[in-house]
């Protein structure tokens, strides 16, 4: 009995789980591996980051945990189930590159597409957008149209669209990637502030190793050809991190382990 | 808009001068002919040498006999204030005084250009909405059915090579035959030229989104009709905007090649009746009026379109 409920614990308690996880696209050059045996778990309420080179699979996992890259091998499990399936029971939201908010959409509007593909009631709809948009700091903003925000509150909007409907996981492809550095560095405290308030679990690629070594409690250095996971790393960092902890020596030891893993990926071409 | 005026009103006077040197270019053998017979002294003297002579060579020979070429009755190019004249004539003045117009009998008289005009206009609005919801509904088709995509595209291109005056009265005895009104058969030939752009844009416009958008749609489990609804077709608006006007053009043309055929009224029936008769100043002013539908026609659809964009919230 004992081993069982450990095992449901287990269950519970790993968000996504991957296993031996193949994936090779075939293209005229012949099979490109883009992800090759990998092995991952998530726990629930935990940020990891996917870092590596462009052609690592960083994104490509992320996809394969949404869902939208079908693996060629291997076994992936999102909350227990198939992504697949996961994706049907709207376990995550995804944030892309770009906000790709629509434009003849308001950013309430926006942030309704979801809640009203999902059926919620128009007062519940309403409540929803009001409550997001105060949690990524956009409150007043929901009758602007896209074009008349920067492009950091663009991404926030589309951050609330993607928070909108209560799903416990947030899976992120390089959200700031496009944000200069100032703004990205806001971005980025507000999203440790809103994974703390939220205790979601988070899925965030990129490809700058601050922005890893800030966010996450777990980071994840991938290399390319094939795609693979070389090195992770559980950071010893605190929940609480002010913007100046990237000064400290802790902080600096683990961005130092990251380069290396980066540059071991490298080193084996 | 501001500062344009000067340059189109330059524009304008250039092309009306080219006009009238047009006029007494073209019509120069005709009013020679004619002072001949009214006594006139005319150089080179005999019709023969006439008939070989350089037209600017006659005109720069008889300079005295010019006058009327800007007013002939029956000239091959009638000046421009001939033509603005008949326009008058077969508008205002046959429907405020003619005995068929709508202050003597109560309906618009089938001399007058409002009325032809208003002929072409119904055939146009029927033909325009069939093409444009027939091409909006292939559009859907063709982006949602592979087999629709290599079957229907193909069609739809071979039929915009045809020549539809060949066409023409072939669809309209046809429709006759099986005994549908001559505006339903117009109107056919007004949705057979204006479906096309239709198509070709809406496709384009429903499969503006790009992966990104159609992966957060995925994201979502979204239906098909969630997609088509809540992306591709508000995606697609400014493309079907762009060939609307286009089809709406289309679709006016269709309607006057129509009424060669069937002389039952129209600026297409004005146009033909013209130049059975030598009336050029008819044909003129009527292509005037179709001209001015076609402006008026697209004016409108922009005008629909700035609205819709507007209230969709795009950027001004």
């Amino acid at each position: 009995m004992d081993t069982e409920q450990d095992k449901n614990k287990m269950r519970e308690q790993s968000v996504v789980k991957a296993s031996a996880l193949d994936l090779t696209f075939q293209t005229n050059d012949g099979p490109v591996h883009a992800l090759k045996d990998v092995n991952l778990e998530i726990g629930k309420g935990e940020f990891v980051s996917f870092i590596g080179p462009s052609g690592c699979g960083k994104t490509t996992f992320l996809r394969c945990i949404a869902g939208l890259e079908q693996p060629t091998g291997g076994e992936i499990s999102v909350n227990g189930m198939t992504p697949d399936e996961a994706r049907k029971a709207r376990a995550y939201g995804y944030v892309f590159q770009a906000a790709g908010l629509y434009p003849w959409r308001t950013i309430g509007g926006n942030i309704k597409l979801p809640l009203e593909i999902m059926g919620f009631s128009k007062a519940e709809q309403n409540e929803r957008v009001t409550r997001v948009l105060e949690l990524v700091d956009l409150a007043g903003f929901e009758k602007k149209y896209p074009w008349q925000l920067s492009g950091g509150m663009q991404q926030r909007a589309s951050i609330a669209r993607a928070l909108a409907f209560d799903a416990d996981i947030l899976l992120m492809d390089e959200p700031f990637g496009a944000l200069d550095e100032i703004v990205r560095d806001h971005l980025n405290e507000q999203l440790l502030a809103l994974w703390a308030r939220t205790e979601k679990t988070i899925g965030f690629v990129t490809h700058s190793i601050p922005e890893a070594v800030y966010l996450s409690t777990k980071i994840v250095v991938m290399s390319p050809r094939p795609g693979r996971i070389t090195d992770v790393i559980d950071s010893p960092l605190p929940k609480e991190r002010p913007l100046d902890i990237r000064d400290s020596p802790e902080f600096i030891e683990i961005a130092h382990r990251v380069r290396d893993g980066l540059r071991a990926g490298h080193i084996d071409e | 808009m501001r500062g344009s005026f000067g340059p189109i009103l330059l524009i304008l006077a250039g092309l009306v001068a080219l006009w009238y040197a047009a006029a007494v270019q073209m019509n120069v053998k005709e009013v020679l002919t004619q002072a001949e017979r009214d006594g006139a002294v005319i150089t080179p003297a005999s019709a023969a040498e006439r008939r070989d002579a350089g037209r600017w060579g006659l005109v720069f020979g008889n300079l005295e006999h010019l006058g009327a070429t800007w007013s002939s009755e029956r000239s091959r190019l009638p000046a421009p204030h001939q033509v603005v004249a008949e326009l008058w004539d077969s508008t205002w003045v046959e429907e405020t005084t003619g005995r068929r117009g709508i202050v003597r009998s109560g309906s618009l008289s089938n001399r007058s250009l409002v009325y032809h005009g208003g002929v072409t206009l119904g055939a146009t609005a029927l033909g325009f909405v069939i093409g444009a919801l027939a091409g909006v509904l292939l559009a859907v088709g063709i982006v949602y059915s592979r087999v629709m995509d290599m079957s229907v595209m193909p069609w739809a291109i071979i039929s915009q090579t045809i020549p539809i005056v060949a066409l023409a009265p072939m669809i309209i005895v046809v429709l006759y035959s099986i005994g549908l009104p001559g505006l339903f058969a117009k109107a056919v030939i007004s949705a057979y030229l204006s479906f096309f752009p239709v198509v070709v844009g809406m496709v384009k416009g429903l499969r503006a989104p790009d992966h990104m958008q159609l992966d957060l749609m995925r994201t979502y489990s979204a239906s098909k009709s969630d997609t088509f609804w809540k992306l591709r077709l508000p995606a697609s608006v400014p493309y079907l905007f762009a060939s609307l006007k286009i089809g709406i053009a289309a679709s006016l043309v269709g309607a006057i090649v129509g009424e060669l055929p069937v002389q039952r009224g129209g600026l297409g029936a004005r146009m033909l009746g013209g130049s059975y008769y030598g009336q050029t100043e008819q044909i003129w002013a009527a292509l005037f009026v179709a001209a001015l539908l076609a402006a008026m026609l697209v004016w409108f659809i922009g005008w629909v379109e700035r609205r819709t964009l507007h209230a969709m919230g795009v950027q001004p």
